[in-house]
C-alpha cells in the first residue's frame, strides 16, 4: 500500500512541476543565474504552506516532525558540492526524472551520474563519517528550539519573509 | 491538465498542500535523493559486488542497503517520471531536447559535451546531498516546512554554491 501512496505522490507532484516548469534546465540553472525565479517562487510557495500545514497538525498532535540531524560540517561541504553538481546538471534528485518525463533527455545523464554519485559516496563514507559529519553536530533540532520561542512566531516570520520576497521578485520582473 | 502552465505560486502552494497531506496520510516527508544511493547499491549487488562490504550500505539496520527497495521513496521518484509525461503529453509540451538552450548558447549544440558535463554533475551533486542529508525536496520543501535547522544550512550552501558556479560557468552574459 506504501509503495501505491508513493506512485500517486510521485504522479501529483510530477504534474504540479512540470505545469509549473520548474523541471526545465532554463530555468534552474536561469534561478541560479538571477535571471528567472520560478524554481524559488514554486519552492517558497510550497513551503509557506506546508509549515503552515506541518506546525497546525503538529499542534493538533495527528503527525510527527521527521529531522534530519545539524552537522555543519555535512551540510556545509555537502550543500557546497551539490550546489556546484547543480549548477552544472541543471537538474536536482527530484526533478532529473521529471525532465526526462517531457523529453529532456540529457537528464539520462544526469540520473546516471546520480547513480555513480550515490556508489562514489558509499565508498568514500568511512573517510566522510571520520573528518566531516562530527564537526558542529547539533542532533535533530529546529529554530524554534534553538531561540526557545513559539514556534507560531517562527512560522508567522518566516511566512511573511517568504510573501516579502514575492512582492520583490514580481517588483524585479524575474 | 491541458494548459501549458500553472502560475508557479499556485503549483507550489499545491506543492505544499500535497506534502502536508502526505506526511497526514501516510506519515511520508517527500525527499529523492536517497532513492539514488539505494539503487546504487541494488545495480552494485546485480553486478556481483559484495554490498555488505561498504558501512553505508549496512549502516542504520540497512537503510540505504540492496534491501531497502522498493520503497515508497522510489516509486514517488518513479511518479514524478510518469506524472511530468502524463502532464505534458495533455497540454502537448512533451519534446525532446538534448540539448537545452541555455547550455545550447554557451557550450554549442554537442548532445556528447552536455552528456558528460550532466554526468560528471549528477555525481558531485549526489556525493553533496548524501553528505547533506537531503536534496531540495528532502531539506528544502520538507525540512524547512519544519524549521530544521540543517534545512537552512543546506539550502543556503546549495544556492549560494550553485549562484558561484553558475556565475563562473556563463561568465554572467546575459541571454
Amino acid at each position: 500500500m506504501s509503495l501505491i501512496y508513493g506512485l500517486v505522490t510521485g504522479i501529483l507532484f510530477g504534474i504540479l512541476l512540470q505545469k509549473a516548469e520548474v523541471l526545465r534546465f532554463d530555468k534552474q540553472v536561469g534561478a541560479l543565474r538571477l535571471m528567472d525565479m520560478t524554481i524559488f517562487k514554486f519552492m517558497l510557495s510550497a513551503i509557506a504552506v506546508g509549515a503552515v500545514g506541518v506546525y497546525l497538525l503538529k499542534d493538533l498532535e495527528l503527525i510527527k516532525l521527521s529531522l534530519k540531524g545539524t552537522s555543519i560540517g555535512a551540510q556545509v561541504l555537502g550543500g557546497t558540492l551539490f550546489g556546484i553538481g547543480w549548477a552544472i546538471l541543471g537538474y536536482c534528485p527530484g526533478t532529473a526524472g521529471g525532465a526526462l518525463g517531457e523529453g529532456r533527455v540529457d537528464a539520462i545523464w544526469g540520473i546516471l551520474g546520480m547513480l555513480f554519485g550515490g556508489g562514489i559516496y558509499a565508498l568514500s563514507y568511512p573517510f566522510f563519517k571520520a573528518n566531516v559529519i562530527g564537526i558542529g553536530n547539533f542532533g535533530k533540532i529546529t529554530l524554534p528550539q534553538i531561540l526557545g520561542i513559539n514556534h507560531w512566531i517562527i512560522v508567522v516570520v518566516f511566512v511573511a519573509f517568504i510573501i516579502f520576497m514575492f512582492g520583490f521578485f514580481e517588483k524585479k520582473g524575474l | 491538465m491541458n494548459r501549458k502552465t500553472w502560475n508557479p505560486y499556485i503549483a507550489g502552494a499545491l506543492a505544499g498542500l500535497l506534502l502536508v497531506l502526505s506526511i497526514l496520510i501516510t506519515g511520508k516527508f517527500l525527499g529523492a535523493s536517497t532513492t539514488f544511493s539505494r539503487s546504487a547499491a541494488v545495480i552494485e549487488e546485480t553486478v556481483g559486488i559484495d554490498t555488505s562490504r561498504f558501512e553505508y550500505f549496512t549502516t542504520k539496520k540497512g537503510k540505504y542497503g540492496p534491501a531497502s527497495l522498493p520503497n515508497w521513496q522510489l516509486l514517488f521518484v518513479i511518479g514524478i517520471i510518469v506524472g511530468s509525461f502524463i502532464s505534458a503529453s495533455f497540454s502537448k509540451t512533451f519534446e525532446i531536447v538534448k540539448v537545452p538552450p541555455m547550455w545550447a548558447k554557451r557550450f554549442g549544440s554537442s548532445p556528447l559535451k552536455r552528456g558528460v558535463a550532466a554526468f560528471f554533475g549528477g555525481a558531485i551533486a549526489l556525493i553533496g546531498v548524501r553528505l547533506a542529508g537531503g536534496c531540495p525536496s528532502g531539506h528544502g520543501l520538507s525540512g524547512l516546512s519544519q524549521l530544521a535547522v540543517s534545512g537552512f544550512i543546506a539550502l543556503t550552501f546549495f544556492f549560494l554554491a550553485g549562484l558561484i558556479t553558475a556565475r563562473l560557468i556563463y561568465k554572467n552574459k546575459r541571454g
